[in-house]
């Protein structure tokens, strides 16, 4: 477990992030005020080195945001992201550059993260090449190695993606982010596209190399059963915002806020009887037009008039567990 | 569940020995072979599978729907005692929406975006069961009450991109159970949803399905999805039935090394920040174009021997209510 004094490798602060939302000749003229998408909404997060953190959440929840704006693939609109020290959001290009090397991600679709006219061997060297990492003749030597590293047969590196299956190219995906020794590896919905049976080695992949290179790592997933495999932490979001974050285990054995519980009790598990309720009723709000108060309480069946109006608050449940919520971590501490 | 999902009755659908091919310049693969299968009145039969298994192409052949240069070369459809296989396209008419309707994965291509919501309905109800126009209104409007869209009189006048892939899937649903039919093929009906949406969506089916006595073939790559709502399942891989069983025993006490390995492989809740590997199938998913001799499963199958090259891929009939083309694992 990483010691919580320790300044962590990567922090993330206060993050917002909105996009402008269309603006039709019509709403010019009529002066009807230009509408604002709240992709992200006072994100906080920290990552140390092996570990751990799952972003789970369902679609326009943030989590692929919050991704792109700590590689700079997006800029917030405020916040602080700091890398090893460095601020990431300030960094001169050559310091971006450094953090970019050190800070790799893969993508959920094999088949558009890979150039389809480049061979495996050029895909998974020229980035180490391009950051001067290694000499072009040191190539075959660095793609024997990395091949060995993601179990694919040295033979595959002449081939094109086209004659790898998705499994496959997902493998090449990740020797291509470690070829440049990161720190971080940010996999967004890396194992969502693949058959259960594959999925399950990737995810084995992703632990070993956890394990091995002592990578710090932030897993994004929809699906929950995916990210209690992997993550040491979780982090719910929904709407923009984290709703509850703590240590894997005591999040999905004892969620305290009533979205959490939810995402548990929709996941199809492997048992035969199914209760006959859903688990949640009515669909995620427009993120146009974020609630007011507690942005769940459209769904939520603990809403009390103050959700209605006060945003809550985190409230600490157990050691490094938290959940934005006002009602449900008091009943559960009181014995519901 | 159904009383007699494995009644004496006569099975409204049979399906037998079903072998469909899609040909190119190499030649023909086989993306289902051999498949036998029967469904009985107000049963759900899961068929559940990885990539390119034949679970869709299997569940499009029954209503003609096998996409070009997919073609069925064997076998037959039998549905209330007429075969579907042999019928003309007069006859595939009256029985597609009318007694057995679809669903699909993707809700966004299955409407049409220049039309609004209701219009589609009002058709369907029209050109199937000659409703007139305001009846056909009417009867729309208690649809999407039905399958859970609030306000169902302003939505009616909605075009599909205003609408959520939730409320979309519901949509789809309103118009496959229009003309109330006995059988609802469904495949992947909710794998392009949230977690929750999915969960409400599989509540409706299964609602559905307790008022109407339809019966279903749920088409699904999620174990999870498919336990929790059939009454038997059927696993494929590579064009062939691997296992076959009522849920319990499939899901319990799974025979064959693929079923189990696809269970194994299952990440699970109860084991949370435990990071302990999973138990994978090793190597690749199957290449339908280069199967080996006999079992299509050996190349990554730890049970694996000479002689599974040699034996027929087909179920044992020693147990009708559970069978496994596997011989030697037990």
């Amino acid at each position: 477990m990483p010691v919580e004094n320790n300044q962590p490798l990567l922090k993330v602060d206060n993050l917002f992030k909105t996009y402008p939302g269309r603006w039709t000749l019509l709403n010019r003229l009529r002066g009807t005020p230009r509408l604002r998408l709240t992709a992200l909404d006072d994100v906080s997060l920290a990552l140390n080195s092996n570990e751990v953190l799952g972003l789970v959440g369902e679609s326009g929840s943030g989590k692929t945001t919050t991704a792109r704006c700590i590689v700079r693939l997006e800029t917030p609109d405020s916040g602080h992201i700091t890398f090893d020290g460095n601020d990431v959001l300030a960094a001169d290009p050559a310091r971006l550059r450094q953090i970019r090397r050190d800070v790799q991600m893969i993508f959920q679709d094999p088949y558009s993260s890979l150039n389809p006219r480049m061979s495996i061997r050029v895909a998974i060297s020229e980035p180490a090449i391009v950051h001067g990492l290694i000499d072009p003749g040191d190539a075959e030597a660095l793609v024997r190695e990395l091949l060995d590293r993601v179990g694919l047969p040295y033979s595959v590196a002449d081939l094109r993606p086209r004659a790898l299956s998705g499994g496959q190219r997902q493998r090449v995906a990740i020797a291509r982010a470690l070829a440049l020794k990161p720190r971080v590896i940010i996999a967004d919905e890396a194992v969502s596209a693949l058959d259960v049976s594959i999925q399950a080695q990737i995810l084995n992949l992703f632990g070993e190399l956890i394990r091995d290179l002592g990578l710090g790592m932030i897993f994004i997933a929809h699906q929950l059963s995916v990210i209690a495999q992997l993550s040491d932490r979780v982090a719910i979001m929904y709407l923009g915002r984290i709703v509850e974050t703590g240590p894997t285990a005591a999040v999905f054995n004892n969620p305290h806020h009533p979205y959490t519980a939810a995402l548990l009790e929709a996941h199809p598990s492997l048992e035969v009887d199914k209760e006959q309720e859903p688990a949640l009723t009515g669909e995620i709000p427009s993120p146009y037009a974020v609630p007011k108060g507690c942005r769940f309480n459209t769904r939520c069946r603990f809403a009390e008039p103050r959700c209605y109006e006060i945003d809550p608050a985190p409230a600490e449940v157990s050691r490094s567990h938290y959940a934005w919520c006002h009602v449900l971590p008091d009943l559960v501490a009181h014995g519901r | 569940m159904s009383e007699h999902a494995l009644g004496h009755d006569q099975p409204m659908l049979e399906i037998t020995d079903l072998t469909i091919g899609f040909a190119d310049a190499r030649g023909i693969v086989l993306a289902a072979d051999h498949i036998n299968l029967k469904l009985h009145r107000n049963e759900t039969l899961g068929l559940l599978g990885e990539s390119g298994c034949g679970k869709s192409v299997t569940l499009r052949s029954i209503l003609g729907l096998v996409p070009y240069p997919g073609e069925v070369i064997s076998g037959s459809i039998q549905w209330q005692g007429h075969s579907l296989r042999d019928a003309s396209h007069r006859a595939l008419e009256r029985v597609r929406g009318r007694e057995i309707s679809m669903i699909f994965q993707d809700p966004t291509s299955c409407l049409n975006p220049v039309f609004t919501v209701g219009s589609q309905i009002v058709e369907t109800l029209r050109t199937r069961l000659n409703m007139p126009a305001k009846d056909a209104h009417q009867r729309s409007v208690e649809l999407l009450d039905h399958v859970g869209i609030p306000s169902p009189e302003q939505r009616l006048k909605l075009y599909p991109h205003q609408l959520s892939g939730g409320m979309r899937q519901r949509i789809m649903i309103a118009i496959a159970i229009a003309c109330e039919p006995q059988l609802l093929l469904a495949d992947e009906p909710t794998t392009a949803l949230d977690v929750t949406i999915q969960d409400q969506i599989l509540n409706l089916l299964g609602m559905l399905r307790q008022e109407t006595g339809m019966s279903m073939i749920l088409v699904s790559h999620d174990v999870g999805v498919v336990a929790q709502n059939s009454d038997r399942i059927i696993i494929m891989y590579a064009g062939r039935i691997m296992e076959a069983g009522t849920t319990g025993e499939v899901i319990y006490h799974p025979r064959h090394p693929y079923t189990r390995g696809l269970l194994a492989a299952v990440p699970s809740l109860d084991r949370a920040g435990e990071r302990r590997p999973l138990t994978s199938i090793p190597g690749q998913p199957p290449n339908l174009a280069r199967l080996p001799q006999g079992c299509p499963f050996q190349p990554r199958c730890a049970f694996a021997r000479p002689e599974c090259a040699t034996i027929p891929v087909e179920l044992d009939r020693g147990y009708p209510e559970h069978g496994s083309a596997c011989p030697f694992v037990d």
